[in-house]
C-alpha cells in the first residue's frame, strides 16, 4: 500500500553521551531495529520494527537504551480510540483475522486484586514458618467417600492413583513447537527439582525429555499430536485438552514454518506442515463420550495415571464441570480467560470466556452442592502473577494452580506479545535454533526453581499468619477472604463476604 | 587451578565480553569514560564461524609455551597464573608467535598484554564471566 496508516508504537530512545557502539543491541534484535552507521560512528535505529521486547535494553552495557511509548495521537475520542482505528487499518490493507499472543491486555477486572486475605489476631495464635512445621504438599486425583475398614479393623488405604506435589503449583500445558527445546527443558528440570510437574503441552514429549517422566504430565488435545503408548505411559498423568482459557472454541496452530525436523518427529506430522487442531474433538460430543476418551486413556496406561480434563472457564463451567466429575476423570483443569497462548485470534482471546476466580468459585460450590466435590481435584490457572493469587485460589476451593506465563516471565519473557512472530528474542517463543540457543537451560531452570521456592516461602508465611499449618486446611475456607470494592452479585458467585463484615 | 572455560553452545557471538574485558583492564570506573570513541583491545577474543562462535583467552597453560619463548623474561608463573611485566617486554612478539591459542596481542602502549583472570586489575575475578548473558564463559576448577 503505499500509504501507510500506521505509526510506530514505540520510540526507541538512546541516549548518546552513554552509546559506546558495542553492537549489541544490532546483534541481538531478532527485529533487525538497531544498525550501525559506519560513515557516523553511531548506532540508529528503525522503529517501525522494534516490538517492545527489551532484549537491546536488558544487554546493553551503558544503559543507553529504553523504549517509550509514542506520544503520536489521533484526535481524542473515547469510543474510537487509537488501538480500534489502527485495528481497522491493518484489517483493512491485509484482509485477514487479527492474531495476537499471550494472556488479554484489555482492563478487565482483576478479582485476585479485590480479595484480601485474614490473619490471626488475640483469639487465635498465628504460626512462625521458620520455626513450626508447614505442610505445603498435594495429593491430586479422587478421594474416597468414605473411611473404609478390612475385616481385622485396619484402615483401607487403597486409592486411585494420585499426583503428590511438593507445592501446590504446577507448569501447565506449552506445546514443544510453540515453546523451543530449551524452554521445555528448562520446565523440566525445574519441575523434577521442585518434586512439582511440567505438562507437555499438544505437541507430544521430545524423546530427550522422557526421563522426566515422573514430572511430567502429558497431553492429549483434539490433533492428536505425538500420541502413542509410550507417550501415554512416560508422564504421571495423563490430560485430555478440551479448551484453552486464551481462545475457547478453537484448537491450536502451529504454522509449518516452525514444524523442523525435531519437532515434525516428536508430532508425528510431516516437515513443515501445518499443524492445525480441529476446534473440538471429533470423537467428543457429550459427556458419554467424554468417558470413553477418559476410560481409553486409563484403559491405555493400566489404570495408573490419573487423568486430568482440561477447559476453558465458559458461561456454564458448573455444569460443565460437574458433568466432567461424572464422566470419570480424576482432575478438572479450568484456565480462565486471561491465559496465554503462542497464537490466538485477538478477538477471541479478547472477548471469550470468563475470569477463572468467579469459574472456580462457582464450580467448588456446584460441586460441594452436588456432593461430588471428593471425586476430582480442582486445578485452575489463568494469570496467576504470585504467591497471593495462590492462596486467594486455594481459599476459593482450588487444589493446586497452574503456572504458565508467570514460568515464562521467569524465563526472561518481557511480555511484548508478538509471540506469533516466531522471533522470540530471549528464545522461548522461536524454532530459530539461533534464538533457542539464547536461553541456557541451566540459567532457566535455576530462575523458575528461586521463583517457586520463594512463592512457597510466602505461601508459609501466610498461611502461617491465618494460623493455618496444612494447606489442605486452607482449601475452600473462603472465611479466609473478604471481598473489597465488589458489588452483591460478585460477592454471591465468589462465596465470600465483603471486607468489614 | 580455577580458570575461564568456554561453552560454544550457549555463545550468542554478542562479544559483550570483549567490551567488559576492555572496560576491566582499563583502570577506569565507568564503563562509558572508558570505552566511548575508543578503539578497544580486550584480551579475549571471539572467534566466529557461521552460527559457532566462542570466547578465546589465555589458557594459563601448566607449560606455557609463551613464556618459554619470552627473550626479556617478562611473562612469568604465580601459581600457575600467567602475568606479564609490561615494564620488561621489548615487542618482539616471540609470545605472540609461540602461543597456539592466540592468546596475546599488543596493548595500546605496543607492548604485549594477555588475560590475567582479572586477578590484577581491581576488578579481582574475570568481568568476561560475570558479564556474559548466557553462561557461555564460566570460571571454575575442572
Amino acid at each position: 500500500m503505499a500509504i501507510n496508516y500506521l505509526y510506530p508504537d514505540f520510540e526507541v530512545q538512546r541516549n548518546e553521551s552513554r552509546c559506546i557502539t558495542c553492537r549489541v543491541c544490532e546483534r541481538q534484535c531478532a527485529n533487525l531495529v538497531h544498525h550501525y552507521d559506519e560513515q557516523a560512528g553511531r548506532m540508529t535505529s528503525d522503529e517501525s520494527l522494534c516490538v517492545n521486547c527489551h532484549r537491546c535494553v536488558s544487554l546493553c552495557p551503558t544503559r543507553a537504551l529504553k523504549i517509550v511509548k509514542t506520544d503520536h495521537v489521533f484526535k481524542e475520542n473515547a469510543n474510537w480510540r487509537g488501538e480500534v482505528i489502527q485495528d481497522i487499518y491493518r484489517q483493512a490493507e491485509t484482509g485477514g483475522v487479527l492474531l495476537a499472543s499471550m494472556g488479554t491486555p484489555k482492563p478487565y477486572p482483576v478479582y485476585w486484586d479485590k480479595m484480601l486475605i485474614n490473619a490471626s489476631q488475640v483469639t487465635n495464635p498465628s504460626i512462625d514458618p521458620l520455626r513450626e512445621p508447614m505442610e505445603t504438599t498435594t495429593f491430586l486425583g479422587k478421594k474416597s467417600t468414605a473411611i473404609q475398614r478390612d475385616e481385622q479393623g485396619k484402615l483401607i488405604t487403597d486409592t486411585t492413583p494420585q499426583l503428590k506435589l511438593a507445592i501446590p503449583i504446577m507448569f501447565s500445558a506449552m506445546s514443544y513447537g510453540s515453546i523451543s527445546y530449551n524452554a521445555h527443558k528448562s520446565l523440566a528440570l525445574a519441575a523434577e527439582r521442585l518434586g512439582t510437574l511440567y505438562n507437555t503441552g499438544e505437541g507430544g514429549l521430545h524423546e530427550d525429555f522422557y526421563r522426566h517422566g515422573k514430572n511430567t504430565i502429558v497431553q492429549v488435545a483434539s490433533g492428536r499430536f505425538g500420541v502413542h503408548p509410550g507417550y501415554l505411559n512416560a508422564g504421571a498423568a495423563i490430560e485430555i485438552k478440551m479448551g484453552q482459557g486464551a481462545k475457547p472454541g478453537i484448537g491450536g496452530h502451529l504454522p509449518g514454518s516452525k514444524i523442523g525436523q525435531d519437532i515434525s518427529k516428536t508430532r508425528m506430522i510431516p516437515l513443515h506442515s501445518d499443524a492445525i487442531s480441529p476446534a473440538p474433538h471429533h470423537d467428543i460430543y457429550s459427556i458419554e463420550d467424554l468417558r470413553q476418551l477418559v476410560y481409553a486413556l486409563k484403559e491405555a496406561t493400566n489404570y495408573t495415571k490419573p487423568v486430568i480434563v482440561k477447559v476453558a472457564a465458559v458461561h456454564n463451567i458448573s455444569a460443565i464441570a460437574s458433568g466432567i466429575a461424572r464422566s470419570g476423570a480424576d482432575i478438572i483443569a479450568i484456565d480462565g480467560f486471561r491465559g496465554g497462548t503462542g497464537a490466538a485470534p485477538a478477538r477471541i482471546r479478547d472477548n471469550v470466556g470468563i475470569p477463572i476466580e468467579l469459574a472456580l468459585a462457582s464450580v467448588d460450590e456446584r460441586l460441594r452442592a452436588e456432593g461430588i466435590r471428593n471425586q476430582v481435584s480442582l486445578v485452575v490457572g489463568g494469570s496467576i502473577r504470585s504467591s497471593a493469587d495462590v492462596i486467594k485460589a486455594i481459599a476459593l476451593g482450588a487444589d493446586a494452580i497452574y503456572i504458565a506465563t508467570s514460568a515464562l516471565i521467569a524465563l526472561g519473557c518481557h511480555l511484548c506479545r508478538t509471540c506469533h512472530s516466531g522471533k522470540c528474542n530471549w528464545g522461548i517463543a522461536t524454532q530459530n535454533p539461533e534464538l533457542v540457543k539464547r536461553l541456557n537451560p541451566e540459567i532457566g531452570s535455576e530462575h523458575l526453581v528461586n521463583l517457586l521456592t520463594a512463592w512457597n516461602h510466602e505461601i508459609k508465611e501466610m498461611m502461617g499468619g491465618m494460623g493455618i499449618n496444612s494447606i489442605e486446611a486452607l482449601k475452600g475456607n473462603r472465611l479466609m477472604l473478604r471481598g473489597i470494592g465488589l458489588c452483591d452479585a460478585e460477592l454471591k458467585i465468589l462465596g465470600i463476604s465483603h471486607a468489614g463484615a | 587451578m580455577k580458570r575461564v572455560y568456554v561453552n560454544e553452545t550457549w555463545c550468542l557471538g554478542c562479544h559483550l565480553c570483549e567490551y567488559y574485558c576492555a572496560y576491566a583492564n582499563s583502570g577506569l570506573n565507568d564503563m562509558v569514560k572508558a570505552l566511548k570513541d575508543k578503539e578497544i583491545r580486550p584480551r579475549l577474543t571471539i572467534e566466529q564461524e557461521g552460527t559457532i562462535s566462542f570466547a578465546v583467552s589465555c589458557r594459563h597453560c601448566t607449560e606455557p609455551l609463551c613464556m618459554k619463548s619470552c627473550i626479556a623474561g617478562a611473562i612469568s608463573c604465580k601459581d600457575g597464573l600467567i602475568v606479564i611485566d609490561q615494564s620488561k617486554c621489548v615487542n618482539c612478539y616471540s609470545c605472540i608467535m609461540a602461543c597456539p591459542y592466540g592468546a596475546l596481542m599488543p596493548s595500546v602502549e605496543q607492548v604485549m598484554q594477555k588475560c590475567e583472570l582479572c586477578a590484577t586489575n581491581s576488578h579481582g575475578q574475570p568481568v568476561c564471566v560475570q558479564g556474559c548473558p548466557n553462561k557461555a564463559i564460566v570460571y571454575e576448577e575442572r
